[in-house]
């Protein structure tokens, strides 16, 4: 079965960034009721950032540090600037403005930098790992981890730290939380600043696997959102699952049915899904207020 | 002035297809013109499913799709006159949204928008991937339509760029016609209950899942039709026309004129395809722009373009 370990692998490796996406989802949708499209131009700010901070001869580590604060800044001003003062504007709206952001951030950086596709070097260099038959690059190990230790870490965030309560409490309701003192607005700035960390600490993982380039956004958007409704929007959990099965789905349909089919699949599962319990796998039913 | 008033919207937007010709200096504005009708046509279709039911779609391009490769095709593998082709086409995505929309239009907000956005993904990406038949990433010739022929031998010799002017103009028209005598029909009602509040319509007897799907396979007819306008124009299809970006496109035209509104809608169109054209000096540009102008009027002009200025202009005059 080594062929089924080595689909399964590259599944997972892909599934683990869409994880990352999904969480990032997760975290601006928990607190702002906000479906940010532009939550795959953080990770593209990521990669893209690391790579010219590098190329202009910083150490690896410091480009990457500096292209997670500075995308952190600009989901920061994303919030300030767009998202919070159309506050209670419809959904469609709200989806107008992220994608007219994610638009815009991605027209901004063909403009500062380029419109090539751009790779930096492995962390841990790029010869394959043999696991029973199939191999897996170090740089794959790393990406996993990533998602592992940023969904471990959330956790501790959202049940161990006070401020991690506080936003938990706004996501619940907004004005409850406000008059139990909870300093909403730097609630929400944290959560985006947050949120768009772990896009752009995504990118700076998976840039020395499928490179990036400015353009590359879009998609993993619509990947991350997917992954995020498959597990039940608004949970990290199922935010982590439907990330990593989406990915396996992806490398199997990939695999065994069609290469070109491979985003079909994702789509048409995720219409099932949607169809059959619309609240995703680990979504709670919701009622309407009339 | 009311904007909602059925004749006013009419007249206003005959006056201004039949008189602007005037101002053209050359052919490229008729070409211009006549890509504005289209995606207004389309936008149209998106009045009634927004505006009117409030539900979204992100996936309409799809049924724009549908409508453009119709015409490709059907005269090639099923002998169809172009014309007929894109009636068949009108017919195949309303069947496919009648079929798709019953499932999708239970869901809601980001639910319907992302189940709508996977559809309209399906689409293109079989459209892109069955290249045997569509040709491909590359495109596919589209046969002429042939009418132009036929108004030259009746003594009307009009050029190709002020046929389609003429002719995408008299659709776009005809669609408006339509979609304003849905809004005060019956059906408009309930689709403007439910819109208000899916609760209370069927409360009082709206049949709402029944209505949700008229607007939606009403809303998939304006962009088949579109796209076939678009594929027979210029004689040439690629899946672009069937692309997320495209179905975007849609969407924001009709939000940033005003959803609510035909004549604003169209404005949206008006502004958002004639954008392009102005920047492609700007090329660099245009995504920073377009991004640009999408979230300051979401932002500033929550009701669309059309229906903040003419409730700014009202105010004044009170």
């Amino acid at each position: 079965m080594p062929e089924l370990l080595q689909f399964l692998l590259s599944g997972i490796t892909v599934g683990a960034v869409y994880a990352l996406v999904a969480l990032g989802f997760t975290i601006i949708y928990n607190a702002s009721d906000v479906v940010n499209f532009a939550q795959g131009e953080f990770v593209m700010l990521g990669g893209m950032i690391t790579f010219f901070a590098h190329a202009a001869g910083l150490p690896l580590p410091l480009a990457a540090l500096i292209a997670i604060i500075a995308t952190a800044a600009i989901g920061v001003a994303l919030n300030k600037l767009a998202i919070e003062p159309a506050r209670g504007a419809p959904v469609v709206s709200l989806i107008i403005i992220t994608i007219g952001a994610s638009i815009f951030i991605r027209g901004a950086t063909q403009l500062i930098f380029d419109k090539q596709l751009h790779r930096f070097p492995a962390f841990s260099g790029d010869q394959p790992i043999l696991i029973g038959g199939a191999t897996i690059l170090p740089q794959s190990l790393w990406v996993i981890a990533g998602a592992l230790a940023i969904f471990f870490c959330l956790w501790l965030f959202f049940t161990r730290t006070l401020i991690g309560r506080a936003v938990l409490a706004t996501a619940n309701n907004r004005i409850a939380a406000q008059l139990v003192g909870i300093n909403t607005n730097y609630v929400m700035t944290l959560s985006f600043a947050m949120s768009a960390a772990i896009g752009a600490l995504a990118g700076v993982l998976v840039t020395p696997i499928t490179l990036t380039g400015y353009d590359v956004g879009l998609a993993l958007a619509l990947k991350g959102f997917a992954a995020a409704m498959l597990g039940g929007m608004g949970n990290p959990k199922g935010a982590l699952v439907g990330g990593l099965l989406l990915g396996v789905l992806e490398a199997m349909t990939a695999g065994y049915i069609s290469s070109q089919y491979k985003d079909a699949a994702a789509f048409v599962v995720i219409l099932a899904v949607l169809f059959a319990m619309p609240q995703g796998l680990f979504g709670r039913k919701s009622t309407d207020r009339v | 002035m009311r904007f909602s008033s059925k004749a006013t919207t009419l007249l206003i937007l005959i006056a201004v297809i039949a008189i602007a010709p005037v101002f053209f200096p050359s052919s490229y504005y008729f070409r211009v013109g006549s890509l504005i009708f289209v995606n207004g046509l389309a936008v149209t279709g998106l009045v009634v499913l927004i505006g009117y039911a409030g539900q979204i779609s992100l996936g309409h391009a799809g049924f724009a799709g549908i409508g453009a490769y119709a015409c490709a095709l059907a005269p090639v593998h099923l002998g169809l006159h172009p014309a007929l082709a894109a009636v068949f086409g009108a017919a195949l995505s309303a069947t496919i949204a009648f079929l798709v929309g019953r499932p999708i239009l239970r869901l809601k907000g980001y639910y319907l928008a992302v189940a709508s956005l996977g559809f309209g993904i399906l689409v293109s990406m079989v459209l892109s991937n069955e290249a045997r038949l569509t040709g491909g990433p590359d495109g596919m010739a589209v046969p002429e339509l042939g009418l132009r022929g036929v108004l030259r031998t009746v003594g009307v010799d009009l050029s190709n760029t002020e046929f389609w002017y003429a002719f995408s103009g008299l659709v776009l028209v005809l669609g408006a016609w339509l979609a304003l005598n849905l809004y005060h029909s019956p059906t408009g009602r309930a689709l403007r209950a439910l819109h208000g509040s899916e609760i209370a319509a069927r409360t009082v007897g709206v049949d709402v899942a029944h209505y949700k799907l008229v607007a939606f396979v009403l809303s998939a007819v304006y962009a088949s039709v579109s796209g076939s306008l678009l594929a027979l124009q210029n004689k040439f299809i690629t899946p672009d026309v069937a692309g997320f970006m495209h179905s975007i496109e849609m969407v924001t035209m009709t939000v940033l004129g005003g959803a609510g509104s035909v004549l604003g809608a169209i404005l949206g169109a008006v502004i958002l395809t004639t954008l392009p054209q102005v920047l492609t000096i700007f090329q660099e540009y245009e995504q920073l722009m377009l991004g640009l102008v999408m979230m300051l009027v979401m932002i500033f002009m929550r009701q669309g373009l059309l229906p903040s200025i003419a409730r700014s202009v009202r105010g004044r005059g009170e």
